[in-house]
This record gives C-alpha cells, sequence and structure tokens, in this order.
C-alpha cells in the first residue's frame, strides 16, 4: 500500500520564499534552498517550487536554485511557473527536478502536456489547476471552473472535464488547487477534490485551505486525495511535519513516518 | 578513489543518481565511453522510461556489451528502477524486450486481483521488507524492514529464484520483489536517490562495498 504523501509548497520570488498574507501583501520568509533542507530533515515527502513572478515577468524560472536543491535534498521535488515550453521542461528536469508543473501554459496549449509526457515520461509532468466553484452550466456542468492568473482571469474549461483531457493527454498527477479556499485555513475543497479524485487514474493533489493537521486528515480521507500540499502551516511555525503526520497517522491514514 | 561509471543511455534523470553518489563523496560520473566504463570499479544502471527503449539505447550504443562484461569480471552492479528490470531475460514491456539475462526471470506488469483497483504507475512512497535471513547483502545493511522508498513503475521484476530476492513491497495486494542481488549484481526497484536518508544508505552500502 501506499502512503500518502504530505508536500510542501514554497512559492519563490527573486530567490526568496514568499507567503500571501491578507491586508499585509507578501511576507519573505527565508532562503528557499535552506528552507527545502530543513523540510527534508525534518521529513516531508515532497516539495514544490513556484516561481510566481517568473510568468508575470516572461522570464525563465530560477535554475541555479533548482540545481541547488537538487544537491541537497534527495526527495522527489517539482517546480513550475515560468514554463514557456518543452525546453523549459528538458532544462528543469536536467537540473534535477523530478517533474514539472504546468498550469496557464496547458490551458493555452494543452498539446506540451503530451509532448512532455512523450520526451520525459508520464510521471515528469504535473497540471497545476486552480479551480473556481460557479454556477453550474452547461459549459460548465461540473460547477468548478478553470482560471488563472491566479483567479483573476475565467477561461470557460470545466474543472473535471480539463482533468480528465489531461489525463487522456498524458499528465502523470494533478494537482488541484481551489480558490475558493485558498489562503482560508478553512479545509480544503473536499467536494471537489473528492469528485476529481475518484473521476481520473492519475493521483491528485489536493491544495488551498490547509489549517489544521484535521484538514490534512479529512481530504485524504473523504477528499479521496493521495497527496495533500501544505504551506502557512508550517512556514509561519503553527505546526510541524512530525505533528502533522502523528495525527494524520493517529487517525489510521498510513504516511511515511522513519527517515 | 574508486570510479563509479553511471551509464548514460539517454534514460533520462542520471543526474540525480550522479549528485546523490557526489554528496556521498563517491567519485561518480555519467558516461556512455566505453573505456571510461571499462575504467571504472563499479557500475550503476540508472533508469526513467520504458524498457524497449532502454534496451535499444543499450544496444546501439554499446553499453550492454560492457555491462556483460563488467558481470563477467565481477565489478559491482547496482540497477536502479528500469535497471532493476532490464537485468532480467524478459520485459513485457513495449510488446515484449528481450533484456540483458544477467538473472533468470522475467519482468511483468501489474496485475491486481478483480476486486481491487489500484492507479498505475504505483507512484510514490512504499513499505519494503527486507529479507531478515542471513542472506542479507551488504548493499542492504543497516536497513530496517518497513522503511519506506520511493517508487515509480508500472512494472515488476519476477524472479525465477527466490534466493535472489532481497526485499519485497506491496502494492494493490499484489506482493512484489523490490530489490534483488546475487554475486556482484544487485538491483532496487525503487528510486534509490530519491529516498530520502534511507536510500542514501543503499548507495552508501554499494560505495563502501568491496567483494574479494
Amino acid at each position: 500500500m501506499l502512503s500518502k504523501r504530505l508536500i510542501i509548497c514554497l512559492d519563490v520570488r527573486d530567490r526568496k520564499t514568499t507567503k500571501g498574507v491578507k491586508f499585509k501583501g507578501n511576507v519573505d520568509l527565508g532562503d528557499p534552498v535552506e528552507m527545502a533542507q530543513q523540510y527534508y530533515e525534518d521529513g516531508v515527502d515532497e516539495l514544490v517550487f513556484y516561481d510566481i513572478t517568473a510568468s508575470a515577468e516572461g522570464r525563465p524560472i530560477d535554475i541555479e536554485m533548482v540545481r541547488e536543491v537538487a544537491e541537497r535534498i534527495f526527495i522527489p521535488f517539482s517546480v513550475g511557473g515560468g514554463i514557456r515550453n518543452l525546453g523549459d521542461m528538458r532544462e528543469v528536469l536536467l537540473a534535477g527536478a523530478e517533474k514539472v508543473s504546468v498550469n496557464s501554459l496547458a490551458v493555452r496549449n494543452p498539446e506540451i502536456i503530451a509532448e512532455g509526457a512523450r520526451a520525459f515520461g508520464n510521471q515528469c509532468v504535473v497540471l497545476g489547476m486552480d479551480a473556481l466553484r460557479v454556477e453550474k452550466s452547461s459549459q460548465i456542468p461540473s460547477g468548478y471552473e478553470v482560471v488563472v492568473k491566479g483567479g483573476r482571469e475565467r477561461t470557460g474549461i470545466d474543472a473535471m472535464e480539463w482533468a480528465q483531457r489531461a489525463e487522456e493527454l498524458g499528465a502523470g498527477e494533478i494537482c488541484l488547487n481551489s480558490i475558493d479556499a485558498d489562503g482560508t485555513r478553512d479545509g480544503y475543497e473536499l467536494n471537489i477534490t473528492s469528485r476529481m479524485s475518484q473521476a481520473v487514474g492519475i493521483p491528485v493533489i489536493a491544495s488551498g485551505g490547509a489549517g489544521t493537521s484535521e484538514h490534512i486528515y479529512e481530504v485524504l480521507t473523504t477528499g479521496h486525495a493521495d497527496a495533500a500540499l501544505i504551506a502557512s502551516m508550517v512556514h509561519f511555525g503553527t505546526h510541524t511535519i512530525a505533528g502533522i503526520k502523528e495525527y494524520v497517522t493517529g487517525k489510521g491514514v498510513r504516511m511515511r513516518m522513519s527517515w | 578513489m574508486a570510479k563509479i561509471a553511471i551509464l548514460d543511455y539517454d534514460a533520462g534523470n542520471l543526474t540525480s543518481v550522479e549528485r546523490a553518489v557526489r554528496h556521498l563523496g563517491g567519485d561518480g560520473r555519467v558516461t556512455r565511453n566505453s573505456s571510461e566504463i571499462r575504467d571504472a570499479s563499479k557500475l550503476i544502471v540508472p533508469g526513467v522510461g520504458a524498457a524497449g527503449s532502454c534496451m535499444e539505447s543499450l544496444e546501439n550504443l554499446g553499453i550492454a556489451a560492457e555491462i556483460q562484461e563488467a558481470m563477467k569480471k565481477g565489478k559491482p552492479i547496482l540497477g536502479i528502477c528500469v535497471g532493476c528490470q532490464i537485468i532480467f531475460a524478459e520485459s513485457q514491456e513495449d510488446g515484449g524486450t528481450r533484456c540483458l539475462n544477467l538473472l533468470p526471470g522475467n519482468v511483468v506488469r501489474f496485475r491486481f486481483p478483480e476486486n481491487v483497483s489500484r492507479k498505475i504507475p504505483h507512484m510514490g512512497w512504499n513499505r519494503v521488507e527486507f529479507t531478515q535471513n542471513g542472506s542479507r547483502h551488504p548493499a542492504f545493511a543497516g536497513l530496517e524492514s518497513n522503511s519506506e522508498f520511493y517508487f515509480v513503475h508500472s512494472y515488476h521484476p519476477v524472479p525465477e529464484s527466490s534466493n535472489d530476492v532481497q526485499a519485497t513491497a506491496i502494492y494493490g495486494e499484489v506482493k512484489f520483489t523490490a530489490a534483488v542481488a546475487r554475486d556482484n549484481l544487485v538491483a532496487v526497484q525503487f528510486h534509490a536517490e530519491k529516498s530520502g536518508p534511507h536510500g542514501l544508505q543503499i548507495l552508501q552500502n554499494f560505495l563502501d562495498w568491496n567483494p574479494s
């Protein structure tokens, strides 16, 4: 049996880990490479790095940072934000990332998923998706719409249909972020997470809304997620990896407990 | 220092193995050069991808012959992931692929019991049970059973002889071989280079291992 994964996300800007905080804008939290190493030693199962300004600034991802991470941590990690084409994907993988995450690029050009999967293997391609709860309609039958640019731009694409399409194209995994839950710390969006995880044959990582260990337990059971992504819970020191894992395994969900 | 040749056959992700070996102080280098491979005192056969294309590259680049030669000479060889599959006689992947036949057995796709449904590939951390009898290979020294390792694969080896099996894991109620060893050859189905300290322990054991 596979263990459920606990994944920590580091949003990176100008070589600093950053996190949006209500009414305060973004707060710098420290050096991403050092934070990654600490989380690795503390027993996180996987890491995700998002270069949050590369895309808007039209520049490539900070590849030197990816290399430094790869030299110091020996668990899988994925990199996203600012991936523009197959060449960028190759560069990130050669620098030592296990997976590449595509989000708005895949919305503009779905074929990039197939091309990446053919070139590097399905397991290397993660579809990142931001989903917004909307009125059900003929265009959006699931009631969840794919949005881009941090939720500012709607795409008219149904989130469930997009997940199935991405699987057909060859995505190895889906990271589903709920725009409604993101930043609330009120818990993950269990409805869409559960439906999507059961509708596709590839792992679904739940993202957005984690505030307590109970939320993580919920999304891994009721939400049927294969992995739970967290950020502020550990970045701000209110929770530890060991504490979360002990809570979740104590309630009967298997996680990696020794490292 | 002993040179470790990490075989480069376009399988991707070779740099991760090289980084892990160097992190441990080993003189590992990715190479496809025959004389460099012959110079090396140990070989690592990494692998991400399909058995068919891996075997094709190995043959075309002349690396398959180098591995056979190293095997005869008794050089330590470590196979990882697909490198743990192509050491057997045959794989079901890509419509049937003839492999290196260093160990008797074949490689099959995961087939679950009828009432069990699981996602394929088997991707993520899973518990590995190492053999407890006196036959544990030095590459797996010091590892506790039920340690977890990182897997990404859709096929798994089925060795002919249970004596070659060093570890097993369970997925979808299927108990499969996760590590094998015979003489100078050891191989793991999981990614030792991405399995945290336990994985590094195996690589360290392999670096330290000097069969007489």
